[in-house]
């Protein structure tokens, strides 16, 4: 007998893992709408599955709460049985000997504090509180409920104006979208219990880029009411759009000299280019809505004005002003907002960063936008610093390996403590408190904390702040607007409380988000404005969506776009990322599951036709 | 025109085709279960799965389309296999018991297993105990958890055709079920108990409250008199389980049934079909030339379906239905006063039984407002389906009794009143007479007879005596809530609405036979109707002599106080539960 040997894993080990990485798939990809008690009770199955049997609680007493839960399912149990899973969980977190078993009793007895509610209504009368109000995953994960899987068979059918047509009907903003939008959509994708999500968003930038031009609709019988869109982002665009196309008479009063809100002033060229965002702006305004730039509301004109002149009124201002450190040396020369070097950048005021050495505070994507259009100004050297790890940032994965792979260099664990000024009041030096990352706050994220080392000195020359924006909204307050925190406070259908005619969202209300729920804001205060009004028009398209194919494609790759070749991207604001080849769409468009038809689609709510 | 091969035969058909019609064009049968043209196309059980070359699972063939040069193998070994796999699966989830089942003998997944030859099921039963599978024993329709395989087909006939949403799928995973919508009780729902998910339902998940025991009860006491009329769509349609033609289950055979099953007197609700006429055509005439219906026009109120959807979903049009009761009820009025008197018996004594199409009708006899000191002027509904029960178990064997006329008085009638079981009866009826009201003389019977046929929604002018009126003819909710929808928005205007709940109306009533093959049949049955209007020697109902006598006897003249006391309501009388606060 040798004393050692190699260890490899057997066969089943090997397809265990595989499964298990499956499952975890599969369990993200789980739709909204699914009976939170009896995915509970398959949770605590899988967790006790992996108990070693040796201890009581875990070995028994995860059994023993399958039962109670599975009696609540069944209404085998009298109604003490939820506090009896409470108790029970509560034991087993308390002694169970290792993670297994307390983790599970865990889980189940946050389900139970949860949504106890749920518990008693199975146990009670039979029947669950949720509910499967739409069977179509990416549909229903897209903010503005985008017909996802419509324009993706399009696309496989090589129909790009039509598919263009389809996205129009939830969403005038096809082109910008493709391009910068976060494609929530793709989160719950179906394909991931195959493989992986359906690139949905690199798909639809390649049907903008292949559709030729794709005329508006004729808008409905003119009904003499109008209305004024006070912000000329995505939102209010949105919002005109629509309420043009059912026949009101919509003007847009713009701040800034051009349309397109943070699309134009916040994201840099690099990742929308302007004439991409000019054809959505143009198409929207070829439906005949009035323009004035250049005009500021509270200044140049009053809100009341506004009120009295429209039948309606919707404020889709954006989340312009930024936030301040609130540091000691704030106010040294070089330090910038990054709203504000973004805002220059958009309207053509380049500042030269050239030889520079610039820092950057912030985790956000308004973070790696201001990182990146630094390299592009020419800095010697562009350094992230953040309070919490590379996890916790907030931008998204691909925006953070693309700064890196720029040459960003990215310090976590920094809390910036004070600025450093020069004898001519210039920024010379970033002071940050090295952190230490700690618990789980409230927010179940890990709270970073001073680490037990001195404060570090990051020499620079520019500081620039990217920790949140605000909104600008004391002239909508002088009239007795309600604000929180400077959002303007509105309902879920977009009506400002207290007024009748005045309509709000957005960024405005939900601070600072994505361009897809702007769009979504100004669909529902579109639609809930035309009632308003006293009319029902719908919005609909009479783009048909191809039958769906018989059976599902096996296991294939996602096709992700690449960047283009850059030496360096100093100087170089042109577009970074590349759409996929026609190959590339077809076989990226073909891995569609097509749940508009296939499972629930088919039977419920596959297609919504018109809103 | 699309090519292709289906079990080795060359097939061509029009793009879009289903393999399943596809195959059936050339008489290849493939089994199915969940499927209904048109409605319920969600390929659910996967009973029709086929074999496609080149496809890596099956195919449903009853929603998938054909593709050129695609080659369809129904009876492939894996085929199948899988078939019968997944009949045996909805089987171990099924209440298996069919000797006391109402639909053994015309259940689709009997008829389906038997064909497979499936003799044994090699999964455990999965039936739900308890609490998960109560229902209520009171309401008309019964729904039973256990029977119910989930095929969907009730959902989408309540929301598409009916659009009343009463059913829905509950809940997720393995516990998922049909039940009502919103997390409602049946009972405290708006449901209108027009039946048509029972008569779509392919097994027995849903049936109507069994009531036979109760006639068979009264049939038993010696103190009561049994009284039983039949309403007209029940003739067309009873003979279809006995192997009768249509022109052979008359209503005289049916009328021998009766009588061999014990009841006193044999009468026809075509005569309160008659009745209603006259009441409900004096009704409109005054309303019309007195300007009630300049904004709404005089709905019809002779299908309780129809009362219980206007009341749930329009209650502020209720005003708007005639105040005539239906003929089952004013055959219940006359039955309990008039004819009580002419023998000279208690009214307590008499036990109404009506043997109707239609379920919404059980729950109409209930109403607080059709009922006397002396109970209720309906006692016990029985559905076409009960009926046929009752004859079966009593082993009456309808071919062999000959026929035998219907009683006096209340067995007498006219074509008008035949045609009541149809879609577009009423309407005619009420017009024939209204005519010879306004001008004293009758017209063409068959004048109004293009209310007949058409789409579900049916629009008609007549000029009577140099007046236009404008009329409207529909049958199923989903076109009465278009009407209704249209006339909100002011883009109709009509004087007269005749709205029947079901399609095609009574013949195509929730307690009519259930073909085991998914067919309608009210067209057939309706048709029925209108030849035995043609035949009939009176076709106008204020020429049914019966009627004249109890008007002349009793009631002096339509709409007269008596008339109004025993055979007007007041519909805001009672509420729809989803009305209760």
């Amino acid at each position: 007998m040798s004393r050692l040997s190699i260890e490899t894993p057997g066969r089943a080990q090997t397809v265990l893992e595989e499964l298990s990485r499956d499952m975890g798939r599969r369990i993200s990809a789980s739709q909204p709408g699914l009976c939170p008690v009896d995915l509970c009770l398959n949770f605590l199955r899988l967790c006790h599955a992996q108990t070693c049997g040796k201890c009581v609680p875990c070995r028994v007493g995860l059994s023993q709460l399958a039962n109670l839960i599975e009696g609540v399912l069944n209404r085998t149990m009298t109604e003490t049985v939820i506090d009896r899973i409470e108790e029970t969980a509560q034991a087993i977190l308390d002694s169970a000997d290792c993670a297994i078993g307390y983790e599970a009793a865990r889980m189940v007895l946050n389900s139970v504090r949860g949504f106890r509610e749920d518990f008693e209504e199975h146990l009670l009368r039979g029947r669950c509180i949720c509910g499967l109000s739409h069977p179509v995953p990416c549909v229903t994960t897209c903010p503005a409920h985008v017909d996802v899987p419509g324009y993706v068979a399009l696309i496989r059918e090589q129909r790009y104006e039509d598919a263009v047509r389809l996205i129009r009907k939830d969403n005038p903003f096809p082109s910008a979208c493709a391009y910068v939008c976060e494609h929530p959509c793709e989160g719950k994708c179906r394909r991931r219990m195959v493989d992986d999500a359906v690139n949905i968003c690199g798909l639809k930038r390649f049907a903008v880029d292949n559709a030729g031009e794709v005329p508006a609709p004729a808008a409905a019988e003119p009904t003499g009411k109008t209305v004024a869109v006070i912000g000329g982002g995505p939102g209010g665009m949105t919002a005109a759009y629509y309420l043009t196309l059912m026949g009101h008479k919509v003007t847009i009063y713009e701040q800034r000299p051009k349309l397109g809100g943070m699309l134009r002033y916040g994201i840099p060229d690099y990742r929308l280019p302007q004439d991409i965002l000019d054809r959505d702006i143009a198409h929207i305004l070829s439906t005949g809505i009035e323009v004035h730039t250049g005009v500021s509301v509270g200044k140049d004109l009053s809100m009341e004005d506004l009120q009295a002149k429209y039948d309606a009124v919707y404020i889709s201002i954006g989340a312009h002003a930024d936030k301040k450190l609130g540091l000691e040396g704030e106010d040294a020369t070089n330090v910038i907002s990054a709203v504000k070097l973004l805002r220059g950048v958009g309207e053509g005021n380049v500042p030269d960063f050239t030889g520079k050495r610039v820092c950057v505070i912030g985790g956000g994507n308004v973070s790696m936008d201001a990182t990146r259009t630094a390299l592009r100004l020419g800095a010697e050297s562009v350094t992230c610093v953040y309070r919490r790890r590379v996890d916790d940032m907030t931008a998204l994965q691909e925006e953070i390996e693309e700064a890196m792979a720029e040459g960003v260099q990215i310090l976590p664990l920094q809390a910036p403590a004070r600025i450093e000024a020069d004898e001519e009041g210039k920024v010379a030096a970033l002071w940050t408190q090295p952190q230490i990352i700690g618990p789980y706050g409230r927010d179940g994220r890990p709270r970073p904390m001073p680490a037990k080392v001195r404060q570090f000195r990051i020499p620079c020359d520019y500081v620039i702040v990217a920790i949140g924006q605000a909104i600008v909204s004391w002239h909508f307050e002088a009239i007795g607007i309600g604000t929180s925190r400077g959002a303007i406070k509105a309902d879920a259908q977009g009506k400002v409380p207290g007024f009748d005619n005045v309509f709000a969202g957005g960024d405005a209300v939900s601070g600072p988000a994505t361009v897809i729920r702007a769009v979504a804001a100004g669909k529902v205060a579109a639609a809930n404005i035309d009632a308003y009004l006293g009319y029902d028009h719908k919005i609909r398209t009479d783009v048909q969506v191809p039958p769906a194919h018989f059976t599902s494609t096996p296991a294939c790759g996602r096709v992700n776009l690449r960047n283009r070749e850059m030496a360096s991207c100093k100087g170089d604001f042109s577009l970074v990322k590349e759409g996929m080849t026609p190959e590339e769409a077809l076989q990226e468009s073909s891995r569609c599951l097509r749940c508009d038809h296939f499972g629930y689609g088919v039977f419920k709510g596959g297609r919504s036709l018109e809103w | 025109m699309v090519n292709l091969t289906i079990d080795g035969v060359a097939v061509s058909v029009p793009e879009g085709t289903t393999i399943l019609e596809a195959a059936a064009s050339a008489n290849i049968f493939i089994p199915h279960l969940c499927y209904l043209k048109d409605l319920n196309e969600i390929a659910a059980c996967r009973v029709c799965c086929v074999d496609v070359e080149g496809e890596r699972a099956l195919v449903t063939a009853c929603n998938s389309p054909v593709v050129e040069g695609m080659v369809v193998r129904t009876n492939s070994p894996r085929a199948r296999k899988t078939r019968r796999i997944n009949v045996e699966m909805i089987l171990s989830q099924h209440d298996c018991k069919c000797a006391t089942c109402a639909r053994s003998g015309n259940c689709r997944l009997q008829a389906l297993a038997n064909d497979l030859n499936i003799l044994n099921i090699h999964y455990p039963t999965m039936l739900v105990e308890g609490e998960r599978a109560a229902w209520t024993n009171t309401f008309p329709l019964y729904h039973d958890h256990n029977k119910c395989i989930k095929c969907m087909r009730c959902i989408q006939i309540c929301d598409k055709v009916q659009t009343v949403n009463i059913w829905d799928v509950m809940g997720t995973g393995g516990r998922t079920r049909v039940d009502v919508s919103n997390n409602r009780m049946i009972k405290e729902s708006d449901c209108t108990l027009c039946g048509q998910c029972i008569t779509h339902c392919p097994v027995s998940g849903l049936r109507e409250r069994d009531d036979t025991q109760l006639v068979l009860e009264a049939l038993a006491d010696p103190e009561k008199i049994t009284v039983v009329q039949v309403a007209p769509a029940v003739r067309t349609a009873w003979g279809e389980y006995f192997g009768l033609a249509r022109e052979e289950a008359t209503m005289e055979r049916m009328a021998a049934c009766l009588k061999r099953m014990g009841f006193d007197y044999i009468f026809d609700t075509n005569f309160s079909a008659d009745l209603t006429i006259m009441e409900e055509a004096y009704e409109f005439l005054h309303r019309f030339q007195t300007g009630d219906l300049k904004r709404w026009p005089m709905f019809t109120s002779c299908c309780p379906g129809w009362v219980r959807f206007l009341k749930g979903q329009y209650p502020e049009l209720t005003d708007q239905l005639s105040t005539a009761k239906s003929p089952q009820q004013m055959f219940g009025s006359v039955a309990k006063s008039w004819f009580a008197q002419k023998l000279g018996v208690d009214p307590k004594k008499i036990c109404c039984v009506s043997i109707m199409p239609c379920l919404a009708k059980k729950a109409e006899c209930a109403l607080p407002t059709m009922r006397t000191e002396a109970g209720p002027d309906v006692d016990i509904v029985l559905t076409t389906r009960e009926l046929v029960r009752m004859l079966r178990s009593d082993h009456v064997e309808p071919k062999l009794l000959e026929e035998i006329p219907v009683d006096d008085p209340l067995g007498v009638h006219t074509g008008a009143g035949v045609i009541f079981g149809a879609t577009g009866g009423v309407m005619e009826a009420a017009l024939r007479t209204a005519v010879f009201a306004l001008t004293g003389s009758n017209p063409d019977p068959d004048a109004f007879a293009d209310v007949r046929t058409g789409p579900g929604l049916r629009e008609a002018e007549y000029e009577v005596n140099g007046v236009k009126v404008r009329c409207a003819v529909v049958s199923g909710l989903g076109n009465a809530r278009t009407l209704i929808e249209r006339l909100k928005a002011g883009k109709a205007h009509y004087d007269f609405v005749e709205v029947m709940a079901c399609p095609g109306g009574c013949v195509g009533g929730g307690g009519q036979p259930i073909p085991l093959e998914d067919e309608e049949l009210y067209g057939v049955r309706g048709q029925r109707l209108y030849t035995l209007d043609k035949e009939a020697p009176l076709r106008f109902s204020h020429e049914n002599p019966q009627v004249k006598v109890l008007y002349d006897e009793y009631l002096t003249a339509p709409n007269s106080r008596l008339a109004e006391e025993l055979l007007h309501t007041d519909h805001q009388g009672w509420q729809m539960p989803n009305q209760i606060g």
